[in-house]
C-alpha cells in the first residue's frame, strides 16, 4: 500500500490565517486595536457579545461549509441530519448525569459531550443497520433519526420534572440560542473548526478520491472506510458544535446548504470548498446580525434563510450550472441549429431549381417542420450575418451563404452516407440521424469520415444526396 | 419521509389549529415541499436527497420564524411542533353521536378509516407500483399518480398525528413499524399486519414505559411521545436481533451451527481416513472437535488413542463417499485436473445430500475406486 499523507501548502495559510484571525476576537477586552476593529465596528455595533455570536456563527459556517462540501459530494446530506436529531439525547442524559453528581447541569463540555456521544453511537447504529440488513438507507436515516430524537424527548421530559429552572436550558438545543454563547463558546467553536479545517486540508486528496470515486480510491489501497468514518465523525463534531447556534434541527441547512449554492458557480473542487465555507460564514455573520437587530427573531432560522437566499440567488445567477447560464446555453444552442437548419433547407431547395431563383419561404417550410416563426428569425439573423438576402419573392443565398451553406449539407450527407455504408442504416432512415448529429460534427470528425468514405480532393464536393429531397418528392411545392 | 417534517411549521401560515384550516395548510405545505424538492433537484441538476435537505430546512426555518412571530396569538409553542401534546388530548373532547370521545381520537380513526379503505380498494395497483413501476406503467397503472396519492396520504396521516405526537415522532410513527415487518418478513400483506401491531404494541409499550421506567431511577414520569419512539425502536431492535431471515442473531446462531458441522464433518472424514490406511489407533491430543465427537457418541477414546464408533463410521463413510465420487466427477466428466480436484471436493462434500450421492453414483457408473486410487465406501445405500 504505497499511500503517503500530503499536507498542501495552501491549505496551510488559509488555516493559520483563520486561527489567527479568529482568535482575539474571542478575547475579553473589547478595545483590541486590530486592524478588524473598524470593520467590525460597522458590522457589530462594537458590542462585545454580537460580536462573539456573529464571529462564533461566521466560524460555524466555515467549517460546516467545508465539511458539508464533502458531505454532500459524497451524497450523505441526509447523514448529518440523523446524527444531529441523534444528539439530544446524549444532551439530556449528560444533564441528568452532572444533576445527578451535584452540579447545576448548565456545563456546556459535559453537555456537548453528551451531544458528541450520543451522536456518534447514532452514527454507529447507521453503519449497523446498513451492514446487516436489506432495509434502504433514508429509512434507516428515518429510524435512526426518529427514535433517537424520542428517545432524548423522553429523557427531557424527565430532566424537566427534576429540575425546571436549570432544565429549561436544555430546549434551546433543539432550535438553538445564540444569544446565550459566551467567548468561550466562540473559542470553542474556533478550535474545532480549525481541527475540522486542519483535517480536510491534510486529507484533502482522500477525501477528494472518495467523493468522486470511492471505487478508484479503494483500488489505490486507500483505507475507505476508515475515511469514510473519520467524514462522518467531522459531521457528528460539526453538528454538535452547531447545536448551540442553530439547533439540531437546523444544522443540518449549514451543512447543506452553502455546499449546494457554492455548486452552481463551480466545478473546481477547491474553489467549491472555499466557496462553501465563505457562503457559510456570510449566512452565520448575516444571520446572526439580523437576528440582534431585530428582537424575537430566532437567529437559527434567521441564519438559515440568509444560507437559503444565497442559495436562491446562486440557484439562479451561478455562473457553472445556474439557471440563467443554462438557458443561454439552450438559446445559443437552439440558435446555431436553426441557423444552421435554414442554411440547410436552403442550399437543398436551390439544388432543386435553377441557380439563384429566389426560393420562396413556402418551399423552405415543405423541407421541414418549423414551429412559429423560428424559420422567419433564423432567415433574419442569416440576412444579419450577410449570408442571405430577401428578395421580391423569397430568399437568395449570398456567396458567402452558399459557402457556408455548402458545409453544413456536406456535413448532413456524410454522415448519411457513412450510416449507409458503415452502420448499415437504411437510405430512409438516414436523414434524421444525420440531422441530429450535423451539428455537434466538429472539423476533426469530418476529415475522419472524409478518410473513412474515401474522398478528399482540395474542395471538397457535396455528394448528392442519397435519398430523394423532401421537396422534390412532394413535387417542389412552390 | 422528510416531507413530512416540513410540513407542520406551515400550519401557521394558517394561524389556526382549527381542523379545517391546518388541513389545507398541510395540503399546501405538502404540495409545496414535494413539489419544490422534485422541482429543485430537476431544474438544478442537484441530488434529490440534498435538494430535499434544502427545501425542508428553508420552511423549517420560515416556519419557526412564524411561530415565533405569531407566538401570542397561536397557542402553540415550538417544542409542541416537535413531539406533541399527547398527555393533553383527554382535555380536547368533541360529541360524537351522544359520546364526548377525544378529538385526537375521532381525528385518527377517520384517518385510519381512510388509509384502510384506500390500501384495501388499491391493494393491488399500489403492489405493483411500489415493486415494479415500469410494469404498472406497462400496466396502465400510472404509478406517478399512485405516488401522488400515496404521499397525500402520508400527508394526512402526519397533519392528523401531528398534534398528537408531534412532526419527528410522526416519521417515528411511519417508519419504525414499517421497517421492523420488513424485517421480519418478505410477504406484503404480512409485512402490512404485522407492522400494524409493532405499532399498536409500540404505543402501548411507549405509555406504559413513559409511567414506569422513569420511576425506576427514581425520576417522576416523562412524555409518552418520545418513549412511544423509543419502544418502536426497541422493537425494531428486537427484530433487528432476532428476525428469521435477517436477524443478526439468528444468522451467527446459523453461522455457527454450519461451521460445527463442517468441522464435525472434516473431523469424521480424518479419522476415517487413519483407519483406513490401517494405522493403529493413534494417539491424538483431545481437540475440540475430538471432544465434540466423542460427546455425540461418534468416536470412542481408549488411553488418548481415538476410534471411530459404530454410527460414526457410517456418517464418515457417507462424507468421504461424497468426496470421492465428487473427485470422480470433477477429474472425469468437468475436466478439472487431478490436483484441483481434492480442494473443490472438500467444500461439496459439505452440502451433498443422500440424493445427489447417489445420482453422482448412477452418472459415474457406480465407480469402485476415485482417482486417486481410494476405495469408494459403498454406504448403506
Amino acid at each position: 500500500m504505497k499511500h503517503r499523507f500530503h499536507f498542501n501548502f495552501f491549505w496551510l495559510a488559509a488555516l493559520a490565517l483563520l486561527l489567527v484571525v479568529s482568535l482575539p476576537v474571542f478575547a475579553q477586552s473589547s478595545n483590541a486595536a486590530s486592524v478588524g476593529s473598524a470593520l467590525r465596528r460597522i458590522f457589530s455595533a462594537h458590542d462585545y457579545n454580537t460580536r462573539v455570536v456573529m464571529s462564533g456563527t461566521g466560524l460555524l459556517g466555515i467549517a460546516c461549509g467545508v465539511v458539508g462540501a464533502f458531505m454532500v459530494l459524497r451524497k450523505k446530506a441526509l447523514f448529518g441530519d440523523a446524527v444531529s436529531h441523534a444528539t439530544l439525547p446524549g444532551i439530556a442524559l449528560a444533564f441528568l448525569l452532572a444533576v445527578a453528581m451535584g452540579g447545576t447541569g448548565k456545563n456546556m463540555p459535559i453537555l456537548l459531550l453528551g451531544a458528541g456521544l450520543a451522536g456518534l453511537l447514532g452514527m454507529t447504529v447507521i453503519l449497523v443497520i446498513r451492514n446487516s440488513t436489506r432495509l434502504p438507507e433514508d429509512a434507516i436515516l428515518g429510524i435512526v433519526l426518529s427514535v433517537f430524537f424520542g428517545a432524548g424527548i423522553a429523557l427531557l421530559g424527565v430532566a424537566q420534572r427534576v429540575n425546571t429552572a436549570s432544565a429549561a436550558g436544555l430546549e434551546t438545543f433543539i432550535y438553538g440560542k445564540t444569544a446565550s454563547m459566551l467567548g468561550e463558546d466562540g473559542r470553542r467553536i474556533a478550535w474545532c473548526a480549525t481541527a475540522l479545517l486542519g483535517i480536510c486540508a491534510l486529507l484533502f486528496k482522500e477525501f477528494r478520491a472518495l467523493c468522486f470515486d470511492a471505487e478508484f480510491a479503494r483500488t489505490q489501497g486507500w483505507p475507505v472506510r476508515s475515511l469514510d468514518a473519520l467524514m462522518m465523525g467531522m459531521v457528528v463534531v460539526t453538528t454538535v458544535i452547531g447545536l448551540q447556534a442553530v439547533g439540531l434541527i437546523l444544522v443540518i441547512a449549514l451543512l447543506i446548504i452553502p455546499p449546494s449554492a457554492a455548486r452552481f458557480w463551480t466545478e473546481d473542487l477547491r474553489a467549491l470548498v472555499l466557496l462553501a465555507a465563505a457562503i457559510g460564514a456570510l449566512s452565520g455573520v448575516l444571520g446572526s446580525g439580523v437576528s440582534a437587530t431585530f428582537p424575537d427573531l430566532p437567529a437559527g432560522g434567521v441564519i438559515v434563510l440568509v444560507a437559503a437566499a444565497i442559495f436562491l440567488l446562486s440557484f439562479i445567477f451561478g455562473r457553472s450550472r445556474g439557471l440563467m447560464v443554462r438557458a443561454a446555453a439552450r438559446v445559443r444552442l437552439e440558435r446555431r441549429v436553426n441557423r444552421q437548419n435554414a442554411l440547410r433547407a436552403m442550399y437543398e431547395v436551390s439544388e432543386q431549381q435553377p441557380e439563384h431563383q429566389p426560393i420562396p419561404e413556402s418551399a423552405l417550410r415543405a423541407v421541414r417542420y418549423w414551429p412559429g416563426v423560428q424559420l422567419r428569425r433564423a432567415l433574419r439573423r442569416l440576412a444579419r450575418e450577410d449570408l442571405a438576402r430577401e428578395v421580391l419573392d423569397g430568399w437568395v443565398l449570398t456567396a458567402d451563404g452558399r459557402e457556408e451553406a455548402r458545409k453544413m449539407v456536406r456535413n448532413h450527407r456524410l454522415w448519411e452516407l457513412y450510416l449507409i455504408h458503415h452502420a448499415d442504416v437504411a437510405p430512409s432512415h438516414v436523414d434524421r440521424d444525420a440531422d441530429v448529429i450535423e451539428h455537434v460534427l466538429g472539423q476533426k470528425m469530418v476529415a475522419d469520415l472524409e478518410a473513412l468514405l474515401a474522398e478528399s480532393s482540395p474542395k471538397p464536393p457535396v455528394p448528392v444526396s442519397p435519398h430523394p429531397i423532401a421537396a422534390a418528392t412532394r413535387g417542389g411545392a412552390s | 419521509m422528510q416531507c413530512c417534517r416540513a410540513l407542520p411549521p406551515l400550519f401557521l401560515i394558517t394561524g389556526s389549529r382549527d381542523s379545517g384550516p391546518m388541513l389545507l395548510g398541510a395540503v399546501i405545505a405538502g404540495v409545496l415541499t414535494a413539489g419544490l424538492t422534485q422541482g429543485l433537484s430537476h431544474a438544478g441538476k442537484i441530488e434529490e436527497s440534498t435538494s430535499m435537505g434544502v427545501v425542508f430546512t428553508t420552511l423549517f426555518a420560515i416556519g419557526l420564524l412564524l411561530i415565533v412571530r405569531a407566538a401570542d396569538r397561536v397557542d402553540l409553542d415550538p417544542s409542541c411542533v416537535l413531539y406533541g401534546a399527547l398527555e393533553l388530548t383527554p382535555l380536547d373532547t368533541m360529541a360524537v353521536s351522544g359520546l364526548h370521545l377525544p378529538r385526537a381520537f375521532v381525528v385518527n380513526a377517520a384517518v385510519l378509516g381512510v388509509n384502510g379503505l384506500i390500501v384495501w380498494l388499491l391493494f393491488k395497483e399500489l403492489t405493483i407500483g411500489a415493486f415494479d413501476p415500469m410494469l404498472a406503467t406497462t400496466q396502465g397503472f400510472r404509478p406517478r399518480l399512485l405516488h401522488q396519492l400515496l404521499m397525500a396520504l402520508v400527508a394526512l396521516t402526519a397533519v392528523a398525528c401531528f398534534e398528537t405526537v408531534g412532526s419527528i415522532l410522526v416519521v417515528a410513527m411511519l417508519i419504525v413499524p414499517a421497517a421492523t415487518a420488513r424485517l421480519m418478513t418478505n410477504r406484503l400483506p404480512t409485512m402490512i399486519w404485522l407492522s400494524l401491531g409493532v405499532a399498536v404494541i409500540g404505543t402501548f409499550l411507549g405509555h406504559i414505559g413513559a409511567l414506569t421506567i422513569p420511576p425506576l431511577f427514581g425520576f417522576a414520569d416523562t412524555t409518552t411521545s418520545g418513549m412511544m419512539a423509543v419502544a418502536g425502536g426497541f422493537l425494531f431492535f428486537i427484530a433487528l436481533l432476532f428476525s428469521p431471515q435477517q436477524g443478526l442473531l439468528i444468522r451467527a446462531y446459523r453461522q455457527n451451527a454450519l461451521r460445527l458441522r463442517i468441522r464435525t464433518e472434516d473431523a469424521l472424514a480424518t479419522l476415517y481416513r487413519r483407519e483406513e490406511e490401517d494405522y493403529p489407533a493413534l494417539e491424538l491430543p483431545p481437540t475440540r472437535q475430538l471432544r465434540h465427537l466423542r460427546r455425540r457418541g461418534l468416536a470412542v477414546e481408549e488411553r488418548g488413542r481415538w476410534q471411530l464408533s459404530e454410527r460414526g463410521k457410517a456418517e464418515a463413510e457417507a462424507v468421504v463417499r461424497s468426496h470421492r465420487l465428487w473427485e470422480s466427477y470433477l477429474v472425469d466428466h468437468a475436466n478439472m485436473p487431478l490436483d484441483h480436484a481434492h480442494q473443490s471436493s472438500e467444500r461439496l462434500e459439505h452440502v451433498t445430500t443422500p440424493s445427489l450421492r447417489e445420482g453422482l453414483d448412477e452418472v459415474l457408473a457406480k465407480p469402485e475406486r476415485d482417482p486417486h486410487g481410494h476405495s469408494i465406501p459403498r454406504g448403506e445405500g
